[in-house]
C-alpha cells in the first residue's frame, strides 16, 4: 500500500498516510489538557508513594514519610474512642444495675449503648423494633415471662434461657402432654377449650368445663390456679391475650401436645458485663420495664442457686429434649 | 435463509488443497473427536461426583456431534463443485464463523440479561429463590455475570475480532477450521460453565468460577484463538497493523496469562470436579483481583476498544481523530492497567504498600482510559450531525460517553477515602453496570447492527427505527439502573458508617437492607427495559438475516460497498478478484 498523506477537508488536519479498509487516521496532536492531566496524575502518584507505604523491599516495604499505616490508624481511633468512653464504662461497671435509674445521665448512656448492641446481637430474633415474632417475645410490652426489672433482665441476658451447662440459666420444661400420653387427644382438646375460655376467645362449654378439671390437675403448678402464669418458671400468663406461639386452637393443640422449648443464648459468655448492663437498660427502657423490688436473701438464693429444684414437681423427668 | 446456519464451508485449507489430503484429514479429525467422546464417557462413568458426571456427559455429546459433523463432510459428492472456483472463494473473507458469532452474541445477550432481571427480582423478593438449591441467588448470580461477560461479551469479541482483523489486514482468516473450533469450543466452555454454576460446581473465584477441567478446555480454545488471530496478522496485506488489532491482540494475550495464573489449582481427583487453588489467604485474594480487575481491563476495556476503533470510524465514515493519541493511550493503558488490581482489596488484610500501589496506578489510569473516549468521540469531527440522524452512531456515542463516565468513576472509587464509603455497597454494582450496560452493551449492539447486513449481504438492516427504539429502551434502562444503584450505594455506605453522638453505630444491618429495597425494585425495572431493548434487537437481527426489509420512513445509515469488502489478493495466480456472490 502506498502511504498517501492528504489534508482532511472537514478538519483541515493532515492524515498520517495509512489506510485500512477505508479507515484513515488524522495526525492530530494529543489534546493539551489530556497530556497535562495525565502528567498531573503521575505527579500525584509520585508524591503519594513517598508519603505512604508503597515500595516492597526484601523484608518489609517503605513506610512512607508520614508514618501512616492502616493498622496504626485503626489503633489510634480505637484508643481515642476508648478514652472518650472510659469514664462512662467505668461508672457503669461500678454501679449495681438496680441503682442505674438513680443516675439519669448514666442511664441514658447505657440505653444508647444497649440500643447499638441490640442491633448487632438481638435483632435477628427479636426484630429491629424489638417487637418479636412467633416464638420470640415482644420486648416492648409489659408482659414478661421471667420478669421485667433491670436486675432480672440482666440475669436473663447473662445466662440465657434453657442453656445447657449453665447453672444460672432460666430453666423450666413444660411436659409434652399429648406426645407423652399424659393426656389423651380428647383431653388435650378439653384443656385447649379451657385455655381459650381463660383468654376470652370462647364461650363456656362442656369441653371447657372438663378442661378446667384437667387444668387444675396438670397445669396450675406452673400457670397458677387462675392461669396467670408464674415468673419463677417462665410460665406465661394465659389470660392476657398475648401469645408467644399463638392462641388459636391449632397452635394451642400443638403447644399442649408437644410442648415448647424456647431458648436464648447466654450472652455473659460472649459480651462484657458493661454491654450486658447496657442491653438490660435498653430493653428495660422499651416500655415495659418494671421497678426493682428487693427480694429477701433467702428467696434470691432459692431462685438462682438451684433452678432444678425450682422446677415443678409435676414435671416428668423423661421429657428432656 | 441462514447462510451462517450451514455447516462451515470446506475451508480453503491451510493444510492442503488436494481432496485426498482433505479426506485423510477428515478421517483423522473425526477419529480424534470420537476418541475424545469415548474418554469423556469413561470420565462420566467413573466420576467421583454427580456434577463431574454431568459435565463429562455434555463433553461426550459435544465431541460426538463434532465427530459426526466432520464425517458428514467426508461424503463429498459436491467436492469438485466446492473447488470449482477456489480463487473466488479465496478472494472472500471467511465470514461463516462470524455469522455464527453474531447469532451467539444476540442469543447469549438475551439469556444473560434475562437471568440478570431474575436475580434483580430475587433481591427485593427473596421468595423467588424458589426454595431449592438450583435457583438460589448464589448460583444464578455467576450464571448472569458469566453469561453477559463471557458468553455475550466473549462472542462479540470473537466475532468482531475475526471480522476486523480480516478487513484491516485485507487478508482471509488464517486457519478457518481452527477458527470454527475456537467458536464451537468456546460455546462448549460456556455451556460447561453455566451448567456448573447451577449444579454448584465452583472454584469460588469471582468471574473465574469454572473448575479445573473447564479451565483446561478454555486454555486450549484460547491458544487456538491466539493462533488464528496472530496468523491472520502475519499474513496481512497491509504494511502496518491497525490500532484495533493492537487492542484485540493485547486482550487475547493478557486474558490467556490471567486465566492460567489465577486458575492454577490441584484437582482432588482426576475424575472429580473439585480442586484447590495453588494460592491461599491474601495471596489468593491478590491473585484473584489481579485477575478480576484485568478481566475488566483487558476483556471489557481493551477488547471492546478494538471494536470501537473499527466500527466507529466505519459507521461515521470519518478518519480516526488522532494517531498519536491512539499510540500513547494504548501503551499507557496496557502498562498501567495490569497493576491496578489491589484497589479491590482496600482496607483488607492486603499489606498497605500493595493497596497504595493499586490506588496510584488506578488514578494514573484515568487519562489513558479517556484517550479511547476522546479518539472515539472526536472521530465524529465533521460528522456530528449523524448523532441526530443515525441511530447506530447515537448508540456508539452513548457507549463512549458511558465508557468515559465509568473510567472516571473507577479511578475515583479506587481512592482510599472514597473506597471506604463505596466498597461493599451497591455503588460498585452501579459502577460496573454503567460500564457494562452503557459501554460494552451499546458498543456491541452497534457493532452487530453494523455487521449484520454486511455479513448476510442485505441492502440494509430490517429496521433502523427499531434500532432507535432499542437505543431509547436501553438508555432508559441504564439511567434507571445506574442512578438507583448510586443512590442505594451511597445510602448504604453512609448508614453503615453513621455513629451517634454517644459513639455508637446508629443502624443495624437489616435496617440498611430495608432502606435500599425500593432501589432494588427500580434497578429491576431498569434491567427490564434493557432486556426489552435486546429483544427488539433480536427480532431486528432475525428479520435482517431472513432478508426482510421493514417499510418505514428512512433514517440515515453508513453505505455498504460490497466491492471494497474483500482481501487484497497479492498472488497473481489467484486470479483477478471476482465480485462476491450475492448471499
Amino acid at each position: 500500500m502506498v502511504e498517501r498523506k492528504r489534508i482532511d477537508d472537514k478538519t483541515g488536519t493532515s492524515t498520517v498516510g495509512h489506510e485500512w479498509d477505508g479507515i484513515e487516521e488524522l495526525d492530530t496532536p494529543m489534546p493539551r489538557w489530556w497530556l497535562v492531566t495525565f502528567f498531573a496524575t503521575i505527579v500525584f502518584a509520585a508524591v503519594y508513594v513517598v508519603l505512604y507505604p508503597a515500595w516492597p523491599l526484601v523484608h518489609s516495604a517503605t513506610a512512607g514519610v508520614l508514618g501512616w499505616s492502616s493498622r496504626g490508624q485503626l489503633a489510634k481511633e480505637v484508643a481515642t474512642e476508648g478514652t472518650r468512653k472510659a469514664p462512662i464504662e467505668q461508672a457503669l461497671a461500678r454501679i449495681p444495675i438496680e441503682r442505674l435509674p438513680e443516675n439519669s445521665e448514666l442511664f441514658q448512656a447505657a440505653v444508647a449503648g444497649g440500643s447499638a448492641a441490640f442491633k448487632v446481637y438481638c435483632v435477628q430474633c427479636h426484630g429491629a423494633g424489638a417487637a418479636g415474632t412467633k416464638g420470640y417475645p415482644n420486648l416492648n410490652d409489659d408482659d414478661w415471662l421471667w420478669g421485667g426489672d433491670l436486675k432480672t433482665i440482666q440475669q436473663t441476658l447473662a445466662n440465657g434461657i434453657r442453656q445447657p451447662g449453665n447453672d444460672a440459666t432460666r430453666m423450666s420444661v413444660m411436659p409434652a402432654f399429648g406426645r407423652d400420653a399424659i393426656l389423651q387427644p380428647a383431653e388435650v382438646q378439653d384443656v385447649v377449650s379451657y385455655v381459650r375460655l381463660l383468654s376470652h376467645q370462647e364461650k363456656p362449654s362442656e369441653a371447657a368445663r372438663r378442661g378446667a378439671t384437667l387444668f387444675a390437675n396438670n397445669c396450675v403448678a406452673c400457670h397458677g390456679p387462675q392461669g396467670k402464669g408464674m415468673r419463677d418458671f417462665g410460665a406465661p400468663n394465659l389470660t392476657d391475650g398475648i401469645w408467644l406461639y399463638g392462641g388459636d386452637r391449632d397452635t394451642l393443640t400443638e403447644t399442649v401436645t408437644n410442648s415448647r422449648y424456647g431458648v436464648m443464648p447466654a450472652w455473659g459468655h460472649r459480651l462484657d458485663p458493661v454491654t450486658i448492663k447496657m442491653l438490660a437498660a435498653y430493653v428495660h427502657s422499651l416500655g415495659g420495664g418494671e421497678a426493682f423490688v428487693p427480694e429477701t436473701p433467702a428467696a434470691v438464693a432459692a431462685a438462682t442457686s438451684n433452678p432444678e429444684a425450682a422446677t415443678p414437681v409435676a414435671q416428668p423427668r423423661n421429657v428432656q429434649p | 435463509m441462514l447462510q451462517g446456519a450451514e455447516q462451515p464451508r470446506a475451508p480453503v485449507s491451510w493444510i492442503g488443497c488436494s481432496s485426498e489430503g482433505l479426506m485423510d484429514n477428515i478421517i483423522t479429525n473425526a477419529g480424534a473427536w470420537l476418541l475424545l467422546a469415548i474418554l469423556a464417557l469413561f470420565g462420566a462413568a467413573l466420576a467421583a461426583d454427580a456434577g463431574f458426571a454431568v459435565h463429562m456427559g455434555i463433553m461426550a455429546i459435544a465431541a460426538l456431534a463434532a465427530s459426526f459433523l466432520t464425517m458428514a463432510k467426508g461424503d463429498f459428492n459436491a467436492l469438485p463443485g466446492r473447488f470449482a472456483g477456489p480463487s473466488a472463494l479465496r478472494s472472500r473473507y471467511y465470514d461463516d464463523v462470524i455469522r455464527w458469532g453474531v447469532i451467539a452474541t444476540v442469543f447469549w445477550g438475551v439469556v444473560g440479561f434475562l437471568v440478570g432481571v431474575v436475580i434483580a427480582l430475587q433481591l427485593p423478593f427473596p421468595a423467588l429463590n424458589l426454595n431449592n438449591e438450583f435457583t438460589t441467588f448464589g448460583r444464578l448470580r455467576p450464571l448472569h455475570t458469566s453469561a453477559v461477560i463471557f458468553a455475550f461479551g466473549g462472542n462479540a469479541l470473537l466475532a468482531t475480532s475475526f471480522y476486523v482483523v480480516q478487513r484491516t489486514c485485507r487478508a482471509r482468516l488464517f486457519a478457518p477450521k481452527l477458527a470454527n473450533f475456537v467458536f464451537w469450543g468456546y460455546q462448549l466452555f460456556i455451556v460447561l460453565a453455566a451448567t456448573g454454576y447451577i449444579l454448584g460446581i465452583t472454584e469460588g473465584k469471582e468471574y473465574a468460577e469454572p473448575e479445573w477441567y473447564v479451565d483446561l478446555w478454555l486454555t486450549i480454545v484460547w491458544v487456538c484463538y491466539l493462533a488464528v488471530f496472530v496468523g491472520t496478522i502475519v499474513k496481512r496485506s497491509e504494511p502496518h497493523i491497525y490500532v484495533a488489532n493492537w487492542f484485540y491482540l493485547s486482550f487475547i494475550i493478557t486474558i490467556a496469562m490471567l486465566h492460567i495464573v489465577n486458575n492454577l489449582s490441584m484437582p482432588v481427583s482426576l475424575l472429580g470436579s473439585k480442586s484447590y487453588a495453588a494460592f491461599a489467604g491474601v495471596q489468593d485474594a491478590l491473585t484473584q483481583w489481579w485477575y478480576g480487575h484485568n478481566a475488566v481491563g483487558f476483556f471489557l476495556t481493551a477488547g471492546f476498544l478494538g471494536m470501537m476503533y473499527y466500527f466507529v470510524p466505519k459507521q461515521a465514515e470519518r478518519p480516526v481523530y488522532s494517531y498519536r493519541l491512539s499510540i500513547i493511550h494504548f501503551w499507557s493503558l496496557i502498562f498501567l492497567y495490569i497493576w491496578a488490581g489491589p484497589h479491590h482489596l482496600h482496607y483488607t488484610a492486603l499489606p498497605d504498600w500493595a493497596q497504595t500501589l493499586g490506588m496510584v496506578f488506578s488514578v494514573m489510569l484515568w487519562m489513558p482510559s479517556w484517550g479511547g473516549m476522546i479518539n472515539g468521540l472526536m472521530t465524529l469531527n465533521g460528522a456530528w450531525d449523524k448523532i441526530r440522524t443515525d441511530p447506530i452512531i447515537r448508540m456508539m456515542v452513548f457507549a463512549l460517553a458511558f465508557y468515559g463516565m465509568a473510567t472516571f468513576e473507577g479511578p475515583m472509587m479506587s481512592i482510599k477515602s472514597v473506597n471506604s464509603l463505596s466498597h461493599y455497597t451497591e455503588w460498585t454494582i452501579g459502577h460496573v453496570h454503567s460500564g457494562a450496560l452503557g459501554w460494552n452493551g451499546m458498543i456491541t449492539f452497534s457493532a452487530i447492527y453494523y455487521m449484520a447486513p454486511r455479513l448476510w449481504g442485505r441492502e440494509r438492516l430490517y429496521s433502523l427505527r427499531m434500532v432507535n427504539w432499542h437505543f431509547w429502551l436501553a438508555t432508559l434502562g441504564i439511567v434507571l439502573y445506574a442512578s438507583s444503584m448510586w443512590v442505594a450505594g451511597i445510602t448504604q455506605g453512609l448508614m453503615w458508617r453513621e455513629y451517634g453522638e454517644d459513639g455508637y453505630l446508629v443502624y443495624a444491618f437489616a435496617e440498611v437492607v430495608s432502606a435500599v429495597k425500593p432501589y432494588y425494585v427500580i434497578r429491576m425495572v431498569g434491567g427490564l427495559f434493557y432486556l426489552t431493548g435486546s429483544l427488539v434487537m433480536a427480532w431486528n437481527i432475525y428479520k435482517t438475516i431472513k432478508g426482510d426489509l421493514r417499510q418505514e420512513a428512512p433514517m440515515t445509515d453508513a453505505a455498504f460497498d460490497p466491492e471494497a469488502d474483500r482481501p487484497v489478493v497479492r498472488a497473481p495466480a489467484a486470479g483477478t478478484p471476482q465480485p462476491a456472490p450475492a448471499e
